[in-house]
């Protein structure tokens, strides 16, 4: 992985609910400095000079406590434990609720060259914003050669071998109203340990494709910003392959098949492409069987038990009329004639 | 078995779009699989989106793997497409 920097830390485009708002308020020379660990640490006790098992890999959160207290330090003109501090390889430091930091941390840091960054958000819901962005960046990741499309609010990664129609395929699905997150080169990021996100791999590039016969085309531009979206879990993986005529595929799809993408099983099709097979409208469909799927519903599942149940009845049907059959036989022969009550004779075998 | 050569990009403005449009015509004409390696990047040589966003430019070193029946001549043609400077200046 590339080095994630203090920099790249500050560089974060994140919005809403999950933006940090942060902004380098001293140490610039700092900015350089690895961020190695996904974790945090609140500093008081360091401040006070205890510094066993100390984080110093964490990025350092400094809150009202901490904050009360370098000015406390600050007063007494004490900057012993400052100095312990910095000391130590620590990669930054945040003070949050905007908070400034005091004269003695500002020239302590700068001397050390570890940089000051600083966000209006209170300690508890940065530290829960920060953590989440860090285990994004810090999440395994891979890059995946397919599409990633949206479709009915399924995100569906399209993989296959060149030229197979992979493109052609997402083209004709967002045609059809549905979403690119990704054309070719797809990021993924395994999130909370089962949630497999996916984004276009270099987003400064844009929501392009790459139509063989058409050349480079801008999605965005053509199908407008209700086509495009920048990141999807990935819910389901299609692969397309050229129909091929000694395999055998799937007819029935009562069994869940998966395949494995950083250790997550996503469900898996193997879908074979041969000219006049619509291979948007399948997946379309596939994306509308996995969100029925989602609610409990399994198409081929429960066609089976209907069979399972209908042959059972007909069974039942069956032995009903050999009994009674049977019967009726013996009570014409016996010159009764009668029985009428029970069903007609030509259904009984 | 595969082959593996690393190259130079040589020529100023680097991978744009039309030696991409070359690498991915040439890489095209032979069935070996055939990837290029930058950093901790893979891409397929195939698929010229992927050629572009890799984002080489000037002096990157990328590495070419091929693997297949024809991989050698695979890898020998696109050797020459760096060291032909894409046939640009």
């Amino acid at each position: 992985m590339k080095k994630f920097t203090v920099l790249d830390l500050l560089d974060q485009d994140l919005k809403e609910h999950n933006a940090l708002n942060l902004r380098c308020v001293g140490g610039r020379s700092g900015l350089s400095r690895e961020i190695q660990v996904p974790d945090l640490n609140r500093p008081g006790l360091a401040l006070t000079g205890f510094f066993d098992n100390f984080g110093p890999h964490r990025i350092q959160i400094f809150g009202r406590g901490e904050h009360a207290y370098l000015e406390k330090l600050q007063r007494d003109g004490n900057i012993e434990s400052l100095q312990e501090l910095f000391r130590r390889e620590i990669p930054c430091c945040i003070f949050t609720h905007a908070l400034e930091p005091t004269r003695d941390f500002t020239t302590i840091s700068e001397q050390a060259s570890v940089a000051t960054l600083q966000t209006d958000i209170g300690s508890s819901e940065f530290s829960s914003r920060l953590i989440r962005a860090l285990s994004n960046v810090f999440a395994p990741q891979e890059v995946m050669h397919g599409v990633l499309v949206e479709v009915f609010g399924i995100g569906v990664l399209i993989v296959g071998d060149s030229g197979v129609g992979k493109s052609e395929a997402a083209l004709e699905l967002i045609e059809r109203g549905h979403r690119l997150v990704a054309d070719d080169a797809v990021e993924i990021r395994c999130v909370a340990g089962n949630i497999l996100q996916g984004a276009g791999a270099h987003k400064a590039l844009g929501h392009h494709m790459e139509i063989r016969g058409l050349g480079i085309i801008n999605i965005t531009h053509i199908f407008g910003v209700g086509a495009i979206r920048d990141s999807k879990q990935v819910q389901l993986l299609v692969e397309l392959e050229l129909w091929d005529q000694n395999k055998v595929y799937d007819r029935i799809g009562a069994e869940d098949r998966t395949r494995e993408v950083l250790g997550v099983h996503v469900p898996y099709l193997q879908v074979p492409v041969k000219p006049g097979r619509n291979v948007p409208i399948i997946i379309e469909t596939a994306a509308m069987n996995e969100r029925l799927k989602k609610m409990g519903y399994y198409s081929a599942r429960e066609f089976n038990q209907s069979v399972l149940k209908w042959l059972e009845s007909e069974n039942a049907r069956n032995l009903y009329f050999e009994k009674h059959g049977e019967l009726l036989e013996r009570e014409r022969q016996n010159g009764g004639g009668a029985g009428s009550s029970i069903a007609p004779m030509d259904e009984a075998d | 078995m595969m082959v593996e050569r690393e190259v130079t990009i040589k020529n100023r403005a680097g991978i744009h779009a039309r030696p991409a449009a070359l690498i991915v015509q040439t890489a095209s004409k032979f069935a070996s699989k055939i990837n290029f390696h930058k950093d901790n990047e893979t891409v397929n040589a195939k698929s010229i989106m992927g050629i572009i966003t890799l984002g080489a430019g000037f002096n990157t070193r990328l590495t070419i793997k091929a693997d297949g029946e024809d991989e050698g001549d695979a890898v020998d043609a696109l050797t020459r497409l760096f060291e032909n400077r894409f046939e640009e200046e």
